[in-house]
């Protein structure tokens, strides 16, 4: 561990049943970096992600948080330095945006420190990065599935947490708001891990975590990580890797193996 | 919050006409010549046989019946909230189920020698099934993540199930015709039997349920996105869930034991307040709260006078109100 890190794994490993499922995964994240999760269905991505949302226990390895381990810490603790949005966060309940968002508030509240000024204000800022401050009175139901998910981002961001995690946002989002989401992701402060399907996606990270069966295969930058041999090697299929001819981060095209 | 100021008048109102009103007809006035006697208010006249029937008799029975409706529906809108099913209630979890196979066991089949009061064997039964079902949930991973709000309902159902059969095999066991007739009658609400010493343990039951829920608004809130949500932002699911659970029980298998089986207002009028006051349990918590509680005494008062000269199980009442708006919040969960 060093002392500037904000997020470090050691060893984590988690089985159920006797099947592994995480194995020895080691990290250590800088402030205001961006980690992707990159692997195929099953390969522990989402696992990881709850474990370091403290959702679930490592049977093995440790996680510290700032310098603190996760397993001494209370969940409201936990709750104040890490936000999770995870995959499907749905509710029936008829509630507004804004309740929805003010939901962040919570480990900040208890009955002895009621809602005050600060909250509304980190309620409405929230509500302003994700662009929805005009729709704090829509109902929940009445919202697109890309909507959704900026409520979801801004109740994480409610939260005022050094560390953010994203379990694959951009599922089930067209282009225009999958797009939209990965802005706002890169110009958040937080140190964020975000588990992504799209390999052009991925692209736009600090560096990328590629797992298969629980293990980590490559960590690294991007461009070193997201070679044809290790894509090929994890999702099996033939990938390559041709240059954007806009002069951008290069593009993908993919072959089942033959 | 500004109709809160009002609810302590509601009550009060609920509870006058609950005293007010009933088999035989006594006048209004004498009515609060005996509430002002009672109080230290005044000195009039009153004949003996209105005061007890007044103050012995239906104030004790409205303040159960409003302590038991308050409880019903707080209980209801914490299942409700926790297990993140609209048609959770307080006896999804085998309480009424077990409470009835509790009752028979000692008025029937005679356990407990005489000792053990019906009541008492409502408690146990209550209690022992919701153990039951607490336990078959556990061991079918209820307690983990999204699936356990599936699993605590099917195992409640399979505990109700076999509760009731249970309670079916007592009665064709041994039961008279008017045996049958007398658990029948118990198993669907009765309050007649209500003094002033079941007050002494409807308040604080009620209290508790109330003063709980309500130090837990923010918790229950935070249920909004399913138990895994409401980890992510700091609350310890776990906890929440054995404290305001178990109260829920407790509060309901006291009720039971009072009051009998009354069944749907811990459904209905959770539901009810969230299309009056929305979803956020700061408000949802008091309104269900005073709701349940003039439901309640309303109920009792309509199952006193609806037939003349002949009373009806409070539960037929809550159930011809129930059962229909049971129907209206499936439809209604069907268009969402």
């Amino acid at each position: 561990m060093t002392s500037t890190s904000v997020l470090d794994l050691t060893g984590v490993s988690r089985t159920v049943n006797g099947k592994i499922i995480v194995s020895d995964i080691d990290l250590s994240l800088k402030p205001g970096e961006t980690l992707g999760l990159i692997g195929p269905n099953g390969s522990g991505k989402s696992t990881l992600l709850n474990m370091i949302a403290g959702l679930v226990r490592p049977s093995r390895g440790e996680i510290n948080i700032c310098g603190h381990s996760m397993a001494h810490m209370r969940r409201r603790k936990i709750a104040r330095h890490i936000a999770f949005v995870a995959q499907q966060a749905d509710t029936g309940e008829r509630i507004t945006v804004r309740d929805a968002v003010e939901l962040g508030r919570t480990p900040w509240l208890s009955a002895l420190r009621p809602w005050g000024p600060e909250d509304d204000e980190a309620v409405a800022q929230a509500l302003g990065v994700v662009g929805m401050q005009t729709m704090v009175c829509r109902d929940w139901s009445s919202l697109s599935g890309g909507e959704r998910q900026r409520v979801q981002i801004a109740r994480a961001l409610a939260q005022a947490t050094p560390i953010l995690l994203l379990d694959e946002p951009t599922n089930h989002l067209d282009i225009h708001h999958q797009i939209a989401i990965l802005d706002l992701v890169e110009r958040l402060p937080a140190t964020i891990v975000i588990a992504l399907h799209d390999m052009h996606h991925a692209l736009r990270c600090d560096r990328i975590l590629a797992m298969k069966n629980g293990r980590c295969i490559a960590l690294g930058p991007p461009l070193e990580v997201l070679t044809p041999e290790i894509i090929g090697e994890i999702f099996a299929v033939e990938a390559m890797r041709i240059p954007d001819p806009a002069g951008g981060r290069p593009l993908f095209s993919f072959r089942s193996l033959t | 919050m500004r109709w809160f100021w009002l609810s302590p008048v509601v009550l009060a109102a609920a509870l006058m006409f609950g005293t007010a009103i009933g088999e035989t007809r006594i006048p209004f006035a004498t009515v609060i010549d005996v509430l002002s006697v009672k109080l230290g208010l005044s000195h009039a006249e009153v004949d003996a046989i209105d005061m007890s029937v007044i103050w012995n008799y239906r104030l004790a029975r409205a303040i159960v019946s409003a302590c038991g409706g308050a409880s019903l529906a707080l209980s209801g809108l914490i299942l409700q909230a926790l297990l993140r099913n609209p048609l959770a209630e307080p006896y999804l979890l085998g309480i009424s189920a077990g409470a009835s196979a509790g009752a028979v066991s000692v008025s029937v089949a005679g356990i407990g020698a005489g000792i053990v009061s019906m009541s008492a064997g409502a408690f146990a039964g209550g209690l022992t099934a919701f153990a039951l079902v607490a336990l078959l949930a556990h061991a079918a991973g209820g307690s983990t993540g999204a699936r356990g709000a599936g699993v605590i309902i099917l195992a409640g159902i399979a505990g109700s199930q076999m509760f009731n059969a249970l309670t079916a095999l007592i009665i064709a066991q041994s039961a008279s015709a008017e045996q049958a007739r007398g658990i029948m009658f118990w198993l669907l609400g009765n309050l007649s039997g209500i003094r002033w010493p079941d007050t002494w343990l409807a308040l604080p039951m009620a209290g508790l349920g109330l003063g709980l829920s309500l130090w837990h608004v923010r918790s229950l809130d935070a249920f909004t996105f399913g138990a895994d949500s409401a980890a992510s932002i700091g609350v310890d699911v776990h906890r929440t869930q054995i404290v305001l659970i178990g109260t829920a029980t407790l509060i309901t298998a006291i009720m039971v034991s009072l009051a009998g089986a009354i069944g749907f207002v811990g459904l209905v009028v959770p539901h009810a307040m969230r299309i009056l006051v929305g979803s956020r349990h700061s408000r949802l918590v008091p309104a269900t709260a005073l709701a349940g509680a003039v439901f309640l005494v309303v109920s009792d008062v309509v199952s006193r006078i609806a037939l003349p000269g002949q009373v009806l199980p409070i539960g037929v009442v809550t159930a011809l109100v129930g059962a229909p708006a049971f129907a209206v919040i499936m439809i209604r969960g069907r268009k969402q």
